[in-house]
């Protein structure tokens, strides 16, 4: 097994995923097979290679730092869930 | 002939010549939705209104004489590309009544060329799959058989090509996404080099692979579209800064002094015989065309799904994230702890093939395994665009089948994911190496299922792709057969 019912579960608690028991089931055996196939990577030596991120290696970009128009705070607030006109409103963090 | 059977160079023409109005196409257009739709399903949103009112903005300003390139055409554009007048799905649950705060730049390129835009096109869940069954509103349909798959991601935009719902539209391309459903339903699809089309307004699904392209009834249409949304974008750092040539430009008769490579590595076990007919005889036609024909080779293509299911899949699980209820998208209300909110936000808003690979991504990337997968498959990835660069020494373009197989049934592989991923073995190198790819009808399968032929080509080379796919649309003889929908 390259992955176990209890990483799974650990995996979820990072993601921020909550699992059925019956999901947990069937995910650990899907990922599983998905990790043992991935495996297949491992035939080749890599040891020289570089890792390839931007294909065309492009590097960071500069720019003016000058303040442009932007969204105001009725635009960015227009999409949340629970908003009180200023901020966003989210359940309480320290009891 | 009806107008919304015309191509999109067509329908241009008879509003420049005055013989038709916008109103009259976008009717026309809306109509033919509200014919088919019950059939085909390839939209998410439709803006009968805004698209009426667009129409007649558009008549008014051709006659004042300042008409774009793209003026009074209407088009539809995946749920994935963010439109401020339009709610933006991604097919997914989470962002039901997400109404973008902005336009995509794509979409803003195409309104500024006096484009309408009719709707938004379903897809698999935040362009997660190979066949649209991840959509969290409806399943689009094969317009060619009914209960067949319309491919995936960008499923509704092949099928609104395929269904004359749409003169053009844009798809996105992480792993095949464009080229594979214009393969299946027998459009032009087309995934240009990384960097050329601005992916600000592109919901990311894996930025490293994501690109924004066009899907239309023909290569000239494909060309018109790349004309107008490529270009470099100070919002999109990955966006490159090279000037955009007029790609209809490239559409000569003709292959002379063409150089095409075909690969053995993409004509291997499991290739449907009759995809590789279709294939191979368009490739003699490339050959009558004036094109040189040998054979390359890119030998790390069987590693290609292995390597995109763990970069793709650990890009996605860091973008999606972001939806955890609190600045747009849904929020389950009956937690007690803001930890707990996410946790049942993430899980009721999500589908299964989001929660899969969010969980793949997320264990290559966490502690202990980051070198072992993510790294591992970012050399490797290495290999295949070094793979790419010695053939496109030897040769111009690179041709070969999109998919294995033309479409299959509704749910036939719904149940098993890897044996769902082994069916973009043909699309993903693109991707990783960054190089642009077309998907262009080539035939038909006995059963009347289209079958495509992919070309790629050196980054940046666009021109040769269309220029090859319009020598072999010249040839093949099939450009007028459309699907019987009634």
């Amino acid at each position: 097994m390259k992955i176990t019912r209890k990483e799974v579960e650990h995996v979820a608690r990072l993601a921020r995923l909550e699992l059925q028991p019956e999901e947990v089931e069937r995910l650990t055996i899907q990922l599983d097979t998905i990790l043992n196939y991935a495996a297949k990577l491992d035939e080749l030596d890599t040891g020289g290679v570089a890792v390839t991120t931007h294909t065309q290696g492009a590097g960071n970009v500069f720019r003016e730092d000058l303040v442009h128009e932007a969204l105001n705070r009725e635009q960015a607030l227009a999409n949340g869930p629970d908003q009180n006109g200023e901020a966003f409103v989210v359940p309480r963090i320290i009891s | 002939m009806e107008f919304f059977s015309l191509t999109l160079a067509q329908a241009k023409k008879q509003l420049e010549l005055g013989n038709i109005t916008s109103v009259q196409l976008t009717e026309s257009i809306l109509s033919r939705i509200a014919a088919v739709e019950p059939r085909v399903k390839a939209f998410i949103t439709l803006d009968r209104d805004g698209a009426l009112a667009q129409a007649e903005a558009a008549d008014r300003q051709r006659r004042a004489g300042v008409a774009g390139e793209l003026c009074g055409l209407p088009l539809a554009v995946k749920d994935v590309l963010c439109t401020s007048t339009m709610r933006t799905t991604c097919g997914s649950k989470i962002l039901e009544n997400f109404v973008p705060p902005y336009d995509a730049t794509v979409i803003k390129k195409l309104k500024d060329a006096g484009a309408i835009i009719v709707g938004k096109l379903a897809m698999d869940e935040f362009a997660m799959g190979s066949t649209c069954e991840n959509c969290a509103y409806n399943v689009p349909e094969n317009p060619w058989k009914p209960g067949y798959v319309a491919g995936g991601s960008s499923g509704g935009s092949a099928v609104a090509m395929a269904a004359d719902e749409s003169l053009a539209s844009l798809g996105s391309d992480t792993g095949g996404s464009i080229r594979q459903p214009a393969s299946l339903c027998g459009v032009v699809g087309m995934k240009p080099t990384y960097g050329r089309v601005s992916r600000y307004g592109l919901v990311a699904f894996a930025s490293s692979l994501d690109q924004v392209g066009p899907l239309t009834k023909d290569v000239r249409d494909c060309a018109l579209m790349m004309n107008v949304i490529s270009g470099h974008d100070q919002r999109d750092a990955t966006s490159v800064d090279t000037p955009v040539p007029d790609y209809t430009a490239a559409l000569q008769d003709g292959l002379k002094g063409v150089r095409i490579g075909v690969p053995p590595e993409y004509f291997s076990q499991g290739l449907d015989p009759e995809v590789e007919q279709v294939v191979r005889t368009g490739i003699e036609m490339l050959r009558e065309a004036g094109a040189e024909i040998k054979e390359v080779s890119l030998p790390h293509t069987e590693y290609c799904v292995a390597v995109y299911y763990l970069i793709a899949p650990a890009e996605a699980s860091s973008n999606l994230a972001r939806y955890d209820g609190v600045r747009y998208g849904y929020r389950a209300g009956d937690a007690d702890s803001l930890v707990e909110m996410y946790s049942k936000t993430r899980s009721r808003g999500f589908g299964d093939e989001v929660k899969r690979r969010v969980l793949i991504g997320t264990y290559a990337l966490s502690a202990g395994y980051y070198d072992a997968y993510y790294k591992k498959a970012s050399r490797v990835r290495t290999l295949i665009r070094d793979d790419f660069k010695t053939v496109f020494d030897q040769c111009d373009l690179v041709v070969s089948p999109v998919t294995p197989t033309p479409a299959w049934m509704i749910g036939e592989k719904a149940d098993d994911p890897l044996a769902l991923y082994l069916s973009d073995i043909l699309t993903i190198s693109a991707n990783l190496a960054g190089i642009p790819g077309l998907s262009v009808p080539a035939g038909f399968s006995g059963s009347g299922l289209p079958i495509g032929m992919q070309m790629q080509a050196a980054h940046f080379n666009e021109e040769v792709l269309l220029r090859a796919a319009w020598n072999l649309e010249l040839r093949a003889g099939i450009k007028d057969r459309k699907p019987e929908l009634g």
